[in-house]
């Protein structure tokens, strides 16, 4: 025990305000914002719907404690029925169409889609190199109404960040429905 | 030259990677004699696949690879076009099951043994439709039907199934697994993967060698640069290209700290999975500080695209071999620290200990590499030196030593973890410090009707890559291996016996690539 609270002391806060370059100041900027903007908790529903894996990395990063997502009251969740938010990375394979659809239809309305990555936007050379095909419906979009993307091979967490308060200012602007979602 | 005294000649494929062996089976018999005598010198069937050879005048072809102690033995067997079937090696190698169901349902060439259900085909296109033959045409028009899977079933008094997926819980890539369990004690698990089949073999076919590195760089994002150096080696054994020295460092440097994140992120998550979430944002640091290096020195923080055929697109100079070796430094008395507090947490090690166990004995029946195998006791690590052979550079000159040990739990596979991440810190510090001179990329000309084998001992274990050329230069069947094919079927051995609650914890453990095998 003793050596692990000094393993706490040692370390300390990494997520404090200290001015480390540009990403750790976007960091701070980005958590005042969600705090602000958000004022309450937001939870999300991460499938991936046939990624390379590496956007999943990117999204285990987000809850490191350098960008300590989860301190700032948005949690991930195991069911989509808990969440106000897909956060989906693709491309779609046929193999998962359905199951996509499925927690799609089992969030509860309102609900915000984010596309995450060149294949969950279906965008760039790589969005192009994995479909539509023979296995794949390409983008998100393709399968279930998206309301904000985030490209990148893979996003960076800051993206990511971005994306996702992106999404919540534009519910916020956009109560009822938003126009993708006709 | 033959092995085992069976009649087939082999030549070494030219080049400066692996020893890989090329041969040809006359017939299923001799394919399946050569099978029987791999098996018992101890050997492992390390890949198999089919590729459609009608365009060349020919029929279909089998390629299998078997792991042995002389190198890589690639056999292959000619199948004629319009009866393309060949014996049923499973009884033998029961790695080989999966990989012969892909292989029908890819290529349609088809195994004369009794599990036929379908594996990478699930109800997106019909059964008598197959990807990779050259006259298939486009195929996205099929409707996506519900596809139903025959599970082995449990019987008896109180035994029912749990089923999980293809969603799970976490931030986790898809797959089903079903459980049959008494009360909470597991008594068969069994998964069905498939759910990541993103059509990348048939991608490849056609591509040019540079869209063929961009989407072996995506085979397994985690895995990115083990992909990319086993393409990368298998085009240049293809077209007789030689990476220089300083090429081949870079590469290790790249393949390393792709260990070491991986490493430092499964390490943080099996804390988290035993409630030691301490663990998890202390390891969870380290890896981010890791990988912000990565993409300080190599514009990526996960390496992507940096490893091609012919060398590397990266290279450091003297500012940035100090900020690597002064990471190690740092990195690894911390990692020293975690190692210990993990060692003497006794809930953490109440859960780790026993929980999940394979031994050395299954992993060699069921074709193990890697991390795992390592964690039984094997010595199998395609960086060291074999009883018959010394590894490639660079290598042979860095003397890697493997981690093993015996236990086969959780327990084992931490701490074999803990000891890779030791060793790859002291491999980069040599390799950066040590960084022989020269240009980093060298010329690709392709070599119309070449093939070549690329392997790669990767974070999680052996990555191969196939690859032959066609007539216009062009790719014409890239086939990825990953490891996972192996490693799946053992973590249905290793969690029965254990309580459903350790699931997680097993399979963090393992960490294996859904999307890997899925293609
Ligand atoms: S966008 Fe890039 S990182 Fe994300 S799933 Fe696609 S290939 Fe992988």
């Amino acid at each position: 025990m003793i050596p692990l609270l000094k393993r706490i002391l040692k370390t300390g806060i990494v997520t404090e305000p200290v001015a480390e370059g540009d990403a750790r100041r976007e960091v701070d900027r980005l958590q005042d914002e969600v705090l602000k903007i958000l004022g309450r908790a937001l939870t999300i529903r991460e499938v991936d719907a046939g990624s390379c894996n590496a956007c999943e990395l990117e999204i285990h990063a987000l809850n490191n404690p350098y960008y300590n997502l989860e301190g700032c009251g948005i949690k991930f969740v195991a069911s989509p029925r808990h969440a106000d938010m897909l956060l989906v990375t693709g491309p779609v394979t046929k193999n998962m169409e359905n199951a996509l659809k499925i927690a799609y239809d089992c969030t509860p309305d309102p609900k915000l889609v984010v596309a995450v990555g060149d294949c969950g936007c279906g965008c760039g050379e790589v969005g192009a190199l994995f479909g539509p095909n023979y296995a794949t419906c390409g983008a998100v979009a393709n399968v279930i109404p998206v309301d904000v993307r985030i490209p990148g091979c893979p996003p960076t967490p800051v993206a990511l960040m971005q994306g996702i308060l992106a999404a919540v200012r534009y519910d916020r602007a956009h109560p009822a429905v938003s126009p993708e979602r006709s | 030259m033959q092995l085992f005294d069976e009649p087939i000649e082999f030549t070494r494929q030219p080049g400066i990677g692996a020893p890989v062996w090329q041969g040809r089976a006359v017939d299923g018999d001799e394919l399946k004699d050569f099978a029987a005598a791999a098996h018992l010198a101890g050997g492992r069937l390390a890949a198999l696949w089919g590729s459609d050879e009608r365009l060349s005048g020919g029929g279909f072809r089998l390629h299998c690879v078997f792991g042995l102690n002389e190198g890589h033995a690639c056999l292959t067997l000619e199948l004629p076009a319009n009866d393309p079937g060949y014996p049923d090696l499973s009884g033998l190698f029961p790695a080989a099951n999966r990989m012969q169901r892909a292989t029908y349902d890819m290529v349609g060439i088809g195994h004369d043994g009794t599990d036929q259900r379908p594996w990478l085909r699930h109800g997106g296109w019909p059964a008598d439709w197959f990807p990779l033959r050259h006259d298939a045409g486009e195929g996205g028009d099929f409707s996506n039907l519900p596809s139903d899977y025959d599970f082995v079933q449990v019987g008896g008094e109180g035994a029912h199934e749990i089923p999980v997926g293809p969603i799970h819980a976490g931030i986790i890539e898809p797959g089903h697994f079903r459980f049959s369990v008494v009360g909470e004690r597991v008594l068969r698990f069994e998964s069905r993967l498939g759910y990541q089949h993103r059509g990348v073999e048939r991608r490849l076919a056609g591509a040019d060698f540079s869209t063929g590195a961009k989407i072996l760089g995506r085979i397994s994002g985690d895995a990115t640069c083990a992909y990319a150096w086993a393409y990368a080696a298998a085009i240049e054994a293809a077209c007789g290209v030689e990476p220089s020295p300083r090429a081949l460092a870079l590469r290790a440097i790249l393949l390393e700290r792709e260990r070491v994140a991986n490493h430092l992120g499964d390490l943080g998550m099996l804390g988290n999975d035993a409630a030691l979430a301490f663990g998890l944002s202390q390891f969870f640091r380290l890896k981010e500080e890791w990988v912000r290096v990565s993409a300080l020195l190599f514009g990526h923080r996960f390496m992507m695209d940096r490893i091609v055929p012919g060398g590397v697109e990266a290279d450091l100079n003297a500012a940035a071999v100090k900020v690597l070796s002064d990471q190690c430094d740092a990195i690894g008395p911390a990692v020293k620290e975690l190692h210990a507090i993990y060692d003497e947490h006794a809930g953490l090690q109440d859960r780790y200990l026993t929980t999940g166990p394979i031994d050395a004995a299954l992993a060699r029946e069921l074709s193990l590499s890697g991390m795992a195998a390592r964690a039984t006791g094997l010595l199998l690590d395609g960086r060291c030196y074999r009883l018959d052979y010394a590894p490639p550079p660079p290598w042979a000159a860095l003397g890697v030593r493997p981690v093993t040990d015996e236990r086969g739990d959780v327990a084992a596979r931490v701490a074999v973890r803990f000891g890779e991440i030791t060793e790859s810190l002291r491999l980069i510090r040599q390799l950066a410090t040590q960084l022989p001179a020269g240009a980093v990329c060298a010329e690709v000309k392709p070599v119309p009707g070449a093939s070549g084998v690329g392997i790669i001992e990767g974070w999680r274990g052996e990555v191969l890559v196939g690859v032959s050329i066609g007539a216009d230069s062009r790719l014409a069947r890239v086939h990825p291996h990953d490891p996972s094919w192996q490693l799946w079927p053992a973590l249905e051995h290793a969690v029965p016996r254990d309580i459903v609650p350790d699931f997680p914890l097993i399979n963090k453990s393992f960490n294996l690539s859904y999307v890997g095998q899925d293609l």
